[in-house]
């Protein structure tokens, strides 16, 4: 709990900077720009940590985001599939691949960084092929579906645009909205269900889970199965958010923005630790760093190296304190 | 720089000449706890000095104070009658005092000279950094053939049993010129014939001059190798014996403050049923050697060996760890399938691993995590955790096993040894096993977490339940033993059946027998 306190601690901190130096940064339009990137990045991260939790690595969700994203947009658009049927689809082709990684590793022993290496450019390709590299639009429809990607509640609630301002300006954007839902969903089965706990047992001692009658394998197969889900379910919301899929740059690097937003959010690379609200603070410290760099006018090529930048200097910050409260605990 | 402190009460007249090493009043101070009070105590030169208590005693803060770890807040640390500061390990060696700890510290996949040199290498070039080979392993040969190890330092030390492993720690430590050498149990992961060989290796370097402290909660060992014998309790110096009056129960009056005349007398009774019954099981490793037996319920049933014998081997295999190729086993006189640990926890079996750090223990979680985990299925609704069951259950196991420690949210990385294994003892009683395997139930543990630990499978063994141990500690298998089954490379080699049977010297009869 204190540790998620440090870093909601950081985010305020970014915020605040921000603000000070750009008020523009508190606009409300601002704002629920860095909600919606902050959802639908989170949606990836929540899934990311479960796989991480067990000491493994998911590489692939930024290719599973391309593929199943083409995968979608190819079904509804080009094949004209009804968009329940599609939905199903997507979500069962993800479940197929966390599925095929899970046994993978835990069966033939391979180890989660290789399998999902490949992953990552297996569906890369596949997803290139099917729309011949060509970028695929969604065009003027799905208007129902799009919603779930740029909708806001409570606004929506009042029909064509008659929402007072207040609301109008202060609407959540769907995105985020579903991935608070998604994380209390994933908080409860973390915390309160025996599965949960299991996964946690096994991520800090494969070996102890065993031989404490825990099916380690079931639970491996069971967290690449939500990591894979999550990317899925997110390339169909990015697909919808972008209106139209580029097969070789749809949710490329993603798997970094992913494993950052973990890392950030205070789940160990070494597994077993962890938590949901930490990991969507940690997303939003990204996104909000990722928004900063545009209004303040810093040079985007220097994009990537600000966030590695102040990654590197939070995680290190933490370990130091870490250890710092360690060696104090244990000379007391 | 150390303070001077009066001479303390317990040290011994002091013997003729100036002894090695002199331990004066030190006294070291962690914010809440006194760990060493005023403790004295001289090393001879070519003597084995056998260090022994209870975990916690402050027999590891003592050592680390000879071996620059921690400073001492008072008192005086002499080194051939010239008063030292040791403050870094660097120090430590620097003044000849290494040390053999009970974690093997080697490098597994580099060869055994390579392993001694290592940081240490004798260089071609001092420049670039290469390394001088022909001298690295000239070297070793000759510090190999000092200790009288007949193997050639290009071996890696993967390839080497472990016993032969503990060597290379003293090849390394013989190699930096050590006076001293501090052995932390030696002997807790070696065989009875490997602990032989080290006890000539010890005898030779004795023969040298060189002056060793010896760490052991094996008390049997003690009374073979040791020369005196400094018992510490609760910081202090509690005992302090010469040679002739080295004995067990010399040993272990001061050790825990009283006598021990029950101590392993396990009063129950076994019932003529049959609880597990094992018919030709084909154990991984040994797939060729058809094992079978029978545990009758309320017996405690040790099985004796070598290590490497198959006994872990065995376990795992009744326990699912590792899938039996072949074979039955009936449990109640029903017959069961086990494929997995979670097979045999339904069914009724639990095991207590040998190494509770990796297959025991969560160390780096709550100790209410611990004892609930293997018990969650008992403890949800609908798959949710019932956390009040959990507490309760938690609550009574602290409770029922005298579990030491704050509260149940301590993590189990900060219990002692003999607290640790209560966990792991714990997490199985809740869920009310019939058979209970247990791989070295006492290892590494102290005297009167022993002796908890001994009451508990009494308490079990008089409800009914079945107690398979696997035990490589002669007094303890002759101890607690209703019946004792031998196992070497992989066979059933014999079995004690009464008490007048089961004896040392039959037993180690049987384990080397075939060899």
């Amino acid at each position: 709990m204190k540790r998620v306190l440090g870093i909601a601690a950081l985010l305020l901190a970014i915020m605040a900077i921000s603000a000070i130096l750009q008020p523009v940064f508190l606009d409300p339009y601002n704002l629920k720009n860095i909600l919606r990137w902050t959802g639908l990045f989170g949606i990836l991260s929540l899934g990311e940590t479960f796989v991480i939790m067990t000491g493994g690595i998911d590489l692939s969700v930024g290719s599973v985001v391309g593929f199943v994203g083409v995968l979608t947009v190819y079904a509804l658009k080009v094949q004209g599939l009804s968009i329940p049927l599609v939905m199903v689809l997507a979500i069962l082709v993800s479940v197929l691949i966390g599925y095929l990684h899970g046994v993978l590793i835990t069966k033939i022993r391979l180890q989660p960084f290789i399998v999902t290496l490949c992953g990552l450019f297996i569906y890369r390709g596949l997803a290139r092929f099917m729309l011949n590299d060509n970028t695929q639009t969604y065009g003027n429809g799905f208007t129902g579906l799009k919603f779930l990607a740029s909708g806001r509640v409570p606004a929506a609630f009042w029909p064509n645009h008659s929402a007072p301002q207040v609301i109008a300006d202060w609407s959540l954007p769907m995105p985020f909205v579903i991935m608070i839902i998604l994380g209390i969903g994933l908080a409860v089965f973390l915390n309160r269900t025996i599965y949960g706990r299991y996964i946690l047992a096994l991520g800090k001692n494969e070996s102890a889970a065993r031989f404490s009658g825990i099916n380690t394998d079931r639970m491996t197969v069971i967290a690449y199965i939500i990591s894979a889900v999550c990317a899925g379910f997110a390339a169909i919301l990015f697909s919808l958010d972008l209106n139209t899929v580029q097969p070789s740059a749809a949710g490329n690097m993603y798997e970094l923005y992913a494993i950052a937003g973990c890392v950030v959010g205070g789940v160990s690379l070494k597994g077993g630790e962890g938590s949901i609200l930490g990991v969507i603070i940690g997303v939003a410290i990204v996104r909000v760093l990722y928004n900063a760099i545009n209004i303040l006018g810093i040079a985007t090529q220097l994009e990537f190296a600000v966030i590695g930048f102040v990654i590197l200097i939070g995680v290190a910050a933490d370990e130091l304190i870490r250890r710092f409260a360690r060696n104090r605990v244990k000379r007391a | 720089m150390l303070k001077q402190s009066s001479p303390a009460a317990g040290s011994v007249a002091a013997s003729q000449g100036t002894p090695l090493l002199e331990v004066k009043g030190v006294t070291k101070r962690f914010p809440g706890v006194t760990a060493l009070c005023d403790v004295s105590f001289r090393l001879e030169r070519g003597e084995v000095l056998a260090v022994i208590g209870e975990n916690g005693a402050g027999k590891s803060t003592l050592m680390k104070i000879l071996g620059g770890v921690h400073a001492p807040d008072a008192g005086e640390i002499v080194l051939d009658g010239e008063p030292v500061a040791i403050d870094t390990v660097q120090a430590a060696t620097a003044l000849g005092i290494a040390f053999v700890h009970q974690e093997l510290n080697n490098s597994d996949n580099l060869d055994i000279a390579s392993n001694i040199f290592l940081g240490r290498e004798p260089l071609a070039n001092a420049a670039l950094g290469f390394i001088d080979r022909r001298k690295l392993y000239r070297d070793a040969d000759a510090i190999l053939a000092r200790i009288g190890m007949d193997c050639p330092s290009r071996t890696l030390v993967r390839d080497l049993a472990i016993g032969s492993q503990q060597m290379v720690e003293i090849a390394k430590a013989i190699s930096i010129d050590a006076r001293i050498l501090i052995m932390d149990e030696p002997t807790s992961s070696i065989s009875q014939h490997e602990t032989a060989q080290l006890f000539k290796v010890i005898r030779e370097m004795q023969a040298r001059g060189i002056s060793i402290i010896y760490i052991s909660h094996r008390l049997g060992e003690i009374e073979a190798i040791a020369d005196r014998v400094l018992v510490l309790r609760d910081g202090v110096v509690s005992g302090h014996l010469e040679r002739h009056e080295i004995e067990y129960n010399a040993m272990i009056k001061p050790m825990i403050g009283r006598d021990l005349e029950s101590f392993y007398h396990l009063e129950h009774t076994v019932s003529r049923e049959p609880m597990l019954e094992v018919r030709d099981l084909l154990v991984p490793g040994h797939p060729t050697l058809p094992l079978s037996f029978t545990l009758y319920a309320g017996e405690i049933l040790v099985f004796a060996g070598l290590v490497g014998a198959g006994r872990t081997e065995l376990l795992h295999a009744l326990f699912g760890v590792d899938q039996p190729l072949g074979g039955q086993i009936l449990l109640g006189g029903q017959p069961v399938t086990i494929r997995d640990p979670e097979d045999a926890i339904r069914a009724g079996i639990a095991l207590v691993p040998e190494d509770r750090k990796l297959n025991g223990l969560f160390l780096e979680k709550a100790i209410e995590f611990n004892l609930t985990i293997a018990g969650l299925k008992q403890h949800q609704r609908m798959r949710l955790i019932q956390f009040g069951q959990c507490a309760a259950i938690t609550s009574e196991m602290v409770k029922t096993l005298n579990i030491r420690s704050q509260d149940s949210q301590q993590l189990a990385q900060t219990l002692s040894g003999g607290n640790q294994q209560k966990v792991v003892l714990g997490k199985w009683l809740s869920l009310h096993p019939k058979v209970l395997l247990m791989d070295e139930p006492t290892r590494g543990i102290d005297v009167a977490a022993k002796m908890e630990i001994y009451r508990l499978m009494e308490a079990l063994a008089k409800t009914g339940v079945s107690i398979l141990v696997a035990s490589s500690e002669m007094l303890e298998v002759v101890g607690i033993a209703d019946r004792v089954i031998v196992m070497c490379e992989g066979r059933i080699s014999g079995e004690c059946r009464t008490k007048d049977e089961i004896n040392e010297e039959s037993i180690v009869q049987l384990s080397t027998r075939g060899n």
